[in-house]
This record gives C-alpha cells, sequence and structure tokens, in this order.
C-alpha cells in the first residue's frame, strides 16, 4: 500500500486580495471564448481570462473587475458558475491569471472537479454572505481574504464566516492528493481486475 | 440515496476501490477524445513519463475544428492543422484508433461513438467534452471530464468522482404533432433551471420517452449538462437494441444474446429507489424556443417571454441581461422575431432521424429558404452525411437552398469558419445559446427543434411549426 498523502501539495489555506465577478450561470464560454481553444497547451490561457468580456467593441478594456482588480488571487461569485463546457482552459485560465481560490454560492460540477484536480479550492456560501463578501471588497480591494480548507472557513478582514467545501475536495486538498493519476495508478491491479469482470470486457460471459 | 436503478448497478460494476479522499475510483469502459481537449493531456502523460494503461479503450474522432467545406490539408487555418496533426501523432504514438477525416467515419465524438457501436448499454464512457451525458441515451453512465482527468484515464482507465443522487425524470402522455425530444429537454430545463441538476443524475423515463427513437433519447440525454446534471440516462429497451444490433462494434453472434441478458440486467429495478421524482406531461408540452443567453430562458412557443421584474435578483440580473443582449423585450412571444441564419447541426440534433425529419417538413412545404436567410445543414458524421446522401435528403435541403456541408461540430461552438457575424439572429438545433457561442460576440441563438429551423428558414422568422403542418 503505497504512501497516499504529500505534504508538499498540500493546500491547506489561500489567502489574497479578492476579485467579485458578478452574476449567475457564468459559462466556460465567458470565462475563455472558443476560439482561445485552439492552442494545444495552456501556457498562454492566462492571457484570455474573460477575454471578450473585459473588452469594449474597439478593443480597449473596459471596466470588468479583471481590469481593476488585477492583485486579486481571490476569485468571489454567484450562481452556477463555470457552467456550460468541460474545457479545462477555463480554471487554468484563472489560475494562470492569478486566482488560487474560489468563493461563489454555487459551480458548476464539472468546473469545479476541474478546479479540484488543479488544487483550486472551491468553497460555496449561501446569497447573502457572497453579496457581504463582494460588498466588502469593493469598498476596499486591498482587503486580505483567507479561505481556510481545514476549517472550512473564510476571512474577511478582521471576520470569519463559515463556507462549505465538498469533503472529498478538502480531502483532496488537505493530504495533498487533487492530483489523482498517481494515486489511481497505485492500484492498477485492482483496475485490471475490475476490467475483467465488467460484461463487455469478457465477452458478456457474466453479468 | 437511490439504490436499485441502473445508475447504482453501472456503478458498481465498475468501481475499483474507494479512495482516500472518500471518492470512488471508477474504471471507464470507453474514452473518447477528441483534438481541442487533448494534447495538453498527452503533454502531462510525457511529462510524467506515463504510458497509456488501455489503448484499446480509448477512441479518437476530430469535429470541434474540423473545416466542413475543404478538407484538402493542410487547412487553410493553421492553428486547426496544428491540433489535427498533433491528434495523429498522439494517436499513432500510443496506438489508439483514430477515426480521422479520409475513414468515412469521422464525426461528432457523441454521434461517432453510436454510430460504431462503440457505446454500449451498462458502460461508463468519458470524453474531454460536456455533452458526454449523450451517451445516457444507452443506459450508460456517459460524463464529461476535465483535461487533468483525460491524463487520468490515459494512465489509467479511471476517474475519481464522487457517487451522485439520481433524480427520476418522468415523461407522461404522447406529444403532440410538432413536438420532439428537443422540445421535452428543453421544457425540463427551463422548469427545473441550469442549475437545477447540479448533484443529480438525471434518468429519464415514462411513456414519452419510451416512444422515442435512439437519436430522440440522445437529444435529451446531451442536454442534461445544460440542467446542470453531469449524466443523464434511459434504461435500454428493445428500441436501444434494435439500434446497436450489426453496428461495427457492438457484439455479434452468441455474445449478441448474452448481452441483450446483461443489457437488461441493468436496468433500474420496479422498485428502485431515487433521491428525487419530477413528473411531466408530455401531451401538454409545445414546441420549445429559447429568448435568452442560457438554454434555461426557454419557453413554449405561443408563451410570452417572461418579464425580468417578476424574478428574483439573481434571475433578474441574467434575464435583464439576456433581453439587452437579444434586444427583445418581455411580454411578446417569439414568434415572428426575424432570423438571419438557420442552423442544423451539433450534437444535439444532426443525426439522420433529424435530417429525415427536417427534411420531409421541406418536401411538404414545398418552399424555399427564405430569400435573406443563410441556412446550411452540417450532418453530424461522415456515415450519417452519406446515409442522407443516399436517401436524397441532402438533395432536399439543396434545392431548397440550404448549404450542404462536411461533417463536424461547426457554428455549434463556431471554432471553424463556420460563424455568426455581429448580431446576426441564429435559428439553431444545437443545444447552448451562451453569449460569443457561435462565433461572435454579438451574435444571438434562439434554441428550438430541427422541424423548429425548418420552419424559421422557410419563414426568415422565428415560426410555430405546427401552424405549417
Ligand atoms: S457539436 Fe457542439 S456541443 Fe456537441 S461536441 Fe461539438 S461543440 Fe460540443
Amino acid at each position: 500500500m503505497p504512501a497516499v498523502s504529500d505534504d508538499s501539495k498540500a493546500v491547506t489555506s489561500v489567502s489574497g486580495p479578492a476579485v467579485p465577478v458578478r452574476g449567475n450561470d457564468i459559462d466556460t464560454d465567458q470565462i475563455v471564448p472558443a476560439r482561445f481553444l485552439k492552442e494545444v497547451t495552456f501556457d498562454n490561457m492566462g492571457e484570455y481570462a474573460f477575454y471578450d468580456v473585459r473588452r469594449d467593441d474597439d478593443g480597449t478594456l473596459n471596466d470588468h473587475p479583471f481590469n481593476r482588480y488585477t492583485n486579486a488571487s481571490i476569485l468571489v461569485v454567484n450562481q452556477n458558475f463555470g457552467c456550460g463546457s468541460s474545457r479545462e482552459h477555463a480554471p487554468q485560465a484563472l489560475m494562470r491569471w492569478g486566482i488560487d481560490g474560489l468563493i461563489g454560492e454555487s459551480f458548476a460540477e464539472i468546473f469545479a472537479g476541474n478546479c479540484q484536480a488543479l488544487g483550486l479550492p472551491t468553497a460555496t456560501v449561501d446569497h447573502e454572505t457572497v453579496e457581504w463578501i463582494m460588498e466588502q471588497v469593493e469598498a476596499d480591494p486591498a482587503l486580505e481574504l483567507t479561505i481556510d480548507v481545514e476549517a472550512e472557513t473564510v476571512t474577511v478582514g478582521d471576520e470569519t464566516v463559515n463556507v462549505t467545501i465538498n469533503d472529498s475536495q478538502r480531502e483532496a486538498l488537505l493530504q495533498g492528493i487533487w492530483d489523482t493519476t498517481a494515486l489511481m495508478k497505485s492500484y492498477m491491479d485492482e483496475v485490471r481486475q475490475t476490467a475483467n469482470e465488467v460484461p463487455y470486457l469478457n465477452d458478456f460471459a457474466d453479468c | 440515496m437511490s439504490t436499485g436503478t441502473l445508475y447504482d448497478n453501472v456503478w458498481n460494476q465498475h468501481t475499483v476501490r474507494e479512495l482516500p479522499t472518500g471518492e470512488t475510483q471508477l474504471f471507464v469502459g470507453l474514452h473518447l477524445i477528441h483534438e481541442v481537449t487533448s494534447p495538453q493531456a498527452f503533454g502531462m502523460l510525457e511529462e510524467r513519463d506515463l504510458s497509456v494503461a488501455f489503448p484499446d479503450r480509448t477512441y479518437a474522432t476530430t469535429d470541434h475544428i474540423i473545416p466542413t467545406s475543404d478538407l484538402s490539408r493542410p487547412f487553410s487555418d493553421e492553428q486547426a492543422e496544428t491540433m489535427l496533426r498533433e491528434l495523429e501523432e498522439n494517436t499513432e504514438e500510443y496506438d489508439i484508433t483514430f477515426f480521422d477525416p479520409t475513414s468515412g467515419a469521422q464525426g461528432i465524438v457523441h454521434v461517432v461513438g453510436p454510430e460504431q457501436g462503440l457505446t454500449q448499454p451498462g458502460m461508463t464512457i468519458v470524453c474531454g467534452d460536456s455533452h458526454t451525458s449523450t451517451h445516457g441515451a444507452f443506459g450508460t453512465l456517459g460524463f464529461g471530464i476535465g483535461t487533468s482527468q483525460i491524463r487520468d484515464v490515459l494512465a489509467t482507465q479511471c476517474i475519481a468522482m464522487e457517487k451522485q443522487d439520481v433524480r427520476r425524470i418522468q415523461v407522461n402522455g404522447t406529444l403532440g404533432e410538432g413536438v420532439y425530444a428537443k422540445d421535452i429537454i428543453l421544457k425540463i430545463i427551463g422548469e427545473l433551471g441550469v442549475e437545477g441538476g447540479i448533484g443529480y443524475v438525471y434518468e429519464y423515463g415514462g411513456p414519452a420517452i419510451e416512444e422515442l427513437s435512439m437519436e430522440g433519447r440522445m437529444s435529451i440525454c446531451n442536454m442534461s449538462i445544460e440542467g446542470g446534471a453531469r449524466a443523464g440516462y434511459v434504461n435500454p429497451d428493445l428500441t436501444t437494441f434494435e439500434y446497436m444490433k450489426g453496428r461495427p462494434h457492438a457484439p455479434s453472434g452468441k455474445a449478441w444474446e448474452r448481452a441483450i441478458d446483461c443489457w437488461q440486467a441493468i436496468q433500474s429495478d420496479p422498485d428502485a429507489t431515487y433521491d428525487d421524482t419530477v413528473t411531466f406531461d408530455g401531451s401538454a408540452i409545445e414546441p420549445m424556443v429559447t429568448w435568452g443567453i442560457t438554454p434555461g430562458q426557454a419557453i413554449g412557443i405561443s408563451e410570452p417571454i417572461p418579464d425580468p421584474a417578476t424574478m428574483d435578483s439573481g434571475d433578474r440580473a441574467t434575464a435583464e441581461k439576456a433581453l439587452d443582449h437579444m434586444d427583445l423585450r418581455p411580454g411578446r412571444t417569439m414568434e415572428g422575431v426575424n432570423v438571419d441564419v438557420a442552423f442544423l447541426g451539433s450534437c444535439t440534433n444532426a443525426r439522420i432521424t433529424d435530417l429525415r425529419e427536417a427534411a420531409s417538413l421541406l418536401e411538404r412545404l414545398g418552399r424555399p429558404v427564405a430569400d435573406d436567410v443563410r441556412a446550411m445543414v452540417v450532418p453530424g458524421s461522415q456515415g450519417v452525411k452519406q446515409q442522407a446522401e443516399d436517401e436524397g435528403l441532402a438533395d432536399v435541403f439543396r434545392n431548397a437552398g440550404f448549404d450542404w456541408r462536411g461533417a463536424g461540430c461547426s457554428m455549434c461552438l463556431g471554432m471553424n469558419e463556420d460563424q455568426l457575424q455581429g448580431r446576426e439572429l441564429c435559428a439553431s438545433s444545437s443545444n447552448r445559446n451562451f453569449i460569443g457561442r457561435q462565433g461572435s460576440k454579438d451574435g444571438r441563438t434562439v434554441l428550438m427543434s430541427p422541424a423548429m429551423v425548418v420552419a424559421a428558414a422557410v419563414e426568415g422568422e422565428v415560426t410555430d411549426v405546427r401552424k405549417l403542418l
């Protein structure tokens, strides 16, 4: 049985100034427009975060939060953030832009899974609290926020509120096993056993 | 927690073990890849010096960037050429079957899998594409995954996943004339919301679902993700088995008989328990259209566009943004809204039965596409294209003024040359009306069934197809 946890990768908390991006159902096409998916690496994705919505028709940068809160490392959002396409380009773009963690009312599942796979916590909390956090940040863009993964709290300046981090995401982050390849690879014997038992790989001999 | 559902049965069969995170390590029966989300994953494999664990359980196609006119190489779009070349090299290096553009089998990944008989009841199927839920039409668990998970699957043939709740969506009654599978799913999403399915897998059932062809069931399962559910499925039945029989990768001979037994064995028990149940009356559903910028902003063709003032704050903000983008006002119906482009395509509605229905309507109407409408048909796969040409459907479309193109995703997301221009409004059989989705950030999309797309193309405006029947 291999050692599973990896302390060097553990994410116990993330801190920094925040950026509020308001609106429900912000889809991954908005986070990274499809035309930027034509690159075969994620290297440049940071430049493409919210590319179109950050610009006016003539290409100049507008007042989108990503143009104003440029030092932010925590993204605060409303409901169903990251819905739509499964493109990992979306969290990659946010991460490479500088985001280390997210707080929102809810996240689309594939998006949250992609964040987890990159070691980015997605903490959820009710609408009123999200609004309150956004207001605090808007009042003081330099305000320091902390997402404490272990304690499941968010600290905004001097105040601390409880948030929810999905149990498996929390374990994955705390144990440093959010990158699951090595972990699952260590059980390949069991994988082959399962493969031998699924009906369609044994000529439907038993089911 | 649900018990005795197909979801439980298939989940259990594919469970390798529980992981220290509390997630399940789930064996993946079939892994489908395409050019957009796979190159980075192969790059990660190389960085870690890993190989592909089960190369014969991964199949590749190209769809998102493929031109639908000229396939001569190199493509005029250099980036598209690079992406295809990467896929060619990766599939070659790792010995993965690739339905390439010269194979006659290339097409949208969610059209190709079922068409080749690769998609089979009781499998777990993953792909770096959110519409992998499509495959659930066969009684399969199909999940869209991100690129890091593609790396996991290539390296281990597994994903780490948490078990979800199951919501039974029961659709009773019989659909009226001019009402299709697409209308059912738009109705469901309109009612339950685009985030209503978060945490759930949807099981679709009931008389109106059982009546549907496999293609219709695929349209429904396809859009599960638009309702927030990561997967959706229909229990396999005779319709499923008939569709599967004789397909290139389907079991044959003695194995076929045994397969049917296995496929029946995984169906949800009559006394299965669900975490939630929602019932719809299929006979009350009318042709549906979207009025906004999310698939949940959907109404019946005779219903008025809702007033944002009546909504709670979050929905109101999205609705106001939607009306502004679409240049619409509450109170009116969508009927009569001017249409610039008609797009018949995508993994939701570009299969042979979709094209048959659309072509037969065109023939019945005996009228061409309206003068100022740019109309195109993009078959879901080269197989569909060939079949439609053999059946004479292509001529029907061409004669009516539709552009008959090659297979791919095309204007569903505008990654190739097929894009909306400026503020064009598109009557589209696809699945997403997000701002910018069809290639122009000011472009506007109205989602509807293929028959409604034909009606819109001919009339030059959003039209209740029932009035033309
Ligand atoms: S047709 Fe559209 S939704 Fe389907 S796989 Fe292609 S881009 Fe995605």
